[in-house]
């Protein structure tokens, strides 16, 4: 156990190194930032309550997901494992005594810590001393985000996971990465509160495991969903972060087993 | 080439990524009737300008924002020995196929808006929507280059220069007026955006909204395109002179 900490220190430590990429990544979903909140506001002028959504939340809801990007990474390339896989480094990866899928989590738990610190919280303080900003209600609601952003990165790092390890198939990712960008963006509320979607879509996409990366998080965020409701968001996101978290060990022992045969 | 699969998944994506910023705008819709007084085939006549034109600038000018990338391996002096221009060689080297699922999705969503859109298409008018395209492709490129000059000074500013740009070509996608004021000037006089496409479809489609601008404001989108790309001509080959000179 003290090893996975160890590993997420270690990982915290390297990302905060990256300082001016840090603070141009600050600078450009800053700038994101504005510009959605400008979309949101216009679509509100011309739909007061649209998506069950005033003011101050759709601008809160702008910057919160800016924030939330760069913490769960899904919308990068982060193609590590993949580059491992292609160059026959994982198989002495796989060959120590560490579990696979416990050490990269481990790397990217501490990567999330830093970038919700680093990042999320001077992306939100730039939209509460432009705009102003809600706050989580009370230490409950605080709590329950805290909690709920976790899962989003756990969530989050199952997908990347899944997507890496078809390197083992394909060796090439970027198609299936693409792919997973492209749902993750549209599907997570990233693009467009889930609220505003048509009401024939919206549970649709809500049962996909994207919303657990934005939606999911923001609502909790904005007290939209408190209390016995945020419990059951909570709920969901646990339980697909558990099931894609299995699904990346099944496909992992596949993986293995092909590269076992394959004397590599 | 090779890795067929991921090669069709990955064009795919391509496609569908940004078609799926159009979709995005298709739910803001689905809520709205307008958006800062423009109907959705306005939106979506402003949104197709604004990415075909990106579209033809990604095609054929966004491999220069790998010159970071050159730069932080060294290679760069190799592309600078050589005896062609070192912007011909960056730009020839990252050609790729996928960068036409863009492009081919902006093609799409432009034509369906020339045909929803409620405009009397006089000859005038269709010269002008040629222009806007060929104005907006050049400041898009433009900007890329600009942008990227940074990464001669800054290495790692790559991700800040991508506000300006991929950032820029998504706050064409919408009418300026939805921006406050600052965003607004900004837009028309400091990284001209405005002028890509905002300010000739107002003429296209018959629109008063140029927010204070004069009546002849479209007919300027060529003489800031030319401007700007002059501009970063001249940024570019002072950035690659700093970068000999500092000998590194």
């Amino acid at each position: 156990m003290r090893l996975y900490a160890e590993l997420a220190k270690r990982s915290f430590r390297r990302w905060s190194t990256y300082r001016a990429a840090t603070i141009a990544g600050i600078f450009t979903n800053s700038v994101f930032g504005f510009i959605r909140a400008s979309v949101l506001l216009a679509v509100l002028a011309g739909n007061p309550g649209a998506g069950g959504l005033d003011v101050s939340e759709v601008i809160t809801y702008s910057f919160i997901t800016q924030g939330l990007l760069s913490v769960t990474d899904v919308f990068g390339s982060d193609q590590e494992i993949a580059g491992r896989i292609r160059s026959g480094d994982v198989v002495g990866d796989l060959y120590r005594p560490v579990d696979f899928q416990a050490w990269w989590l481990a790397a990217d738990v501490g990567r999330a810590a830093f970038q919700a610190l680093g990042r999320g919280v001077p992306i939100v303080v730039v939209g509460a001393v432009t705009y102003g900003v809600e706050a989580p209600q009370g230490v409950a609601g605080a709590l329950l985000f805290a909690v709920s952003l976790t899962l989003a990165v756990l969530v989050g790092f199952s997908l990347k996971f899944l997507v890496n390890l078809s390197a083992f198939w394909l060796l090439d990712i970027r198609g299936p990465n693409q792919l997973m960008v492209t749902a993750a963006l549209f599907f997570s509320g990233l693009v467009a509160p889930l609220t505003l979607f048509p009401s024939w879509l919206e549970p649709a996409v809500r049962a996909l495991p994207f919303a657990c990366l934005v939606q999911y998080p923001v609502e909790i965020f904005l007290g939209k969903a408190a209390g016995a409701e945020a419990v059951a968001v909570l709920g969901i996101q646990a339980a697909w972060a558990v099931a894609l978290l299995a699904l990346g060990r099944v496909v992992l022992r596949a993986a293995t087993r092909r590269v076992v045969i394959q004397g590599g | 080439m090779q890795y067929r699969t991921s090669f069709v998944l990955f064009t795919f994506s391509q496609f569908a990524i940004t078609f799926l910023d159009f979709v995005g705008i298709l739910v803001l819709f689905a809520n709205v009737d307008s958006l800062a007084g423009w109907s959705l085939a306005e939106v979506a006549f402003l949104y197709g300008i604004a990415n075909l034109a990106f579209g033809l600038a990604d095609v054929f000018v966004s491999p220069v924002e790998n010159v970071q990338v050159a730069i932080r391996a060294g290679t760069f002096d190799q592309i600078l020995l050589r005896p062609v221009s070192p912007m011909l060689q960056i730009v020839t080297d990252g050609f790729s196929a996928r960068r036409l699922g863009k492009l081919a999705q902006g093609a799409l969503v432009f034509g369906f808006a020339v045909a929803a859109v409620n405009v009397d298409w006089t000859a005038a008018r269709v010269a002008m929507t040629l222009l806007a395209v060929l104005s907006a492709s050049t400041i898009f490129g433009a900007l890329w280059v600009a942008t990227s000059c940074v990464s001669f000074w800054w290495v790692e500013g790559r991700e800040a220069a991508n506000a300006i740009t991929y950032g820029g070509s998504f706050l064409a996608q919408y009418p300026l007026g939805l921006y406050g004021p600052w965003l607004r000037r900004g837009l028309a006089y400091a990284v001209p955006v405005a002028f890509a496409n905002y300010f000739p479809a107002t003429y296209i489609l018959g629109r008063s909204d140029r927010l204070g601008a004069p009546s002849w404001i479209a007919f300027a989108s060529p003489v800031v395109a030319v401007a700007v790309a002059a501009l970063s001509a001249l940024a570019w080959r002072i950035a690659v002179r700093h970068y000999r000179s500092t000998g590194s």
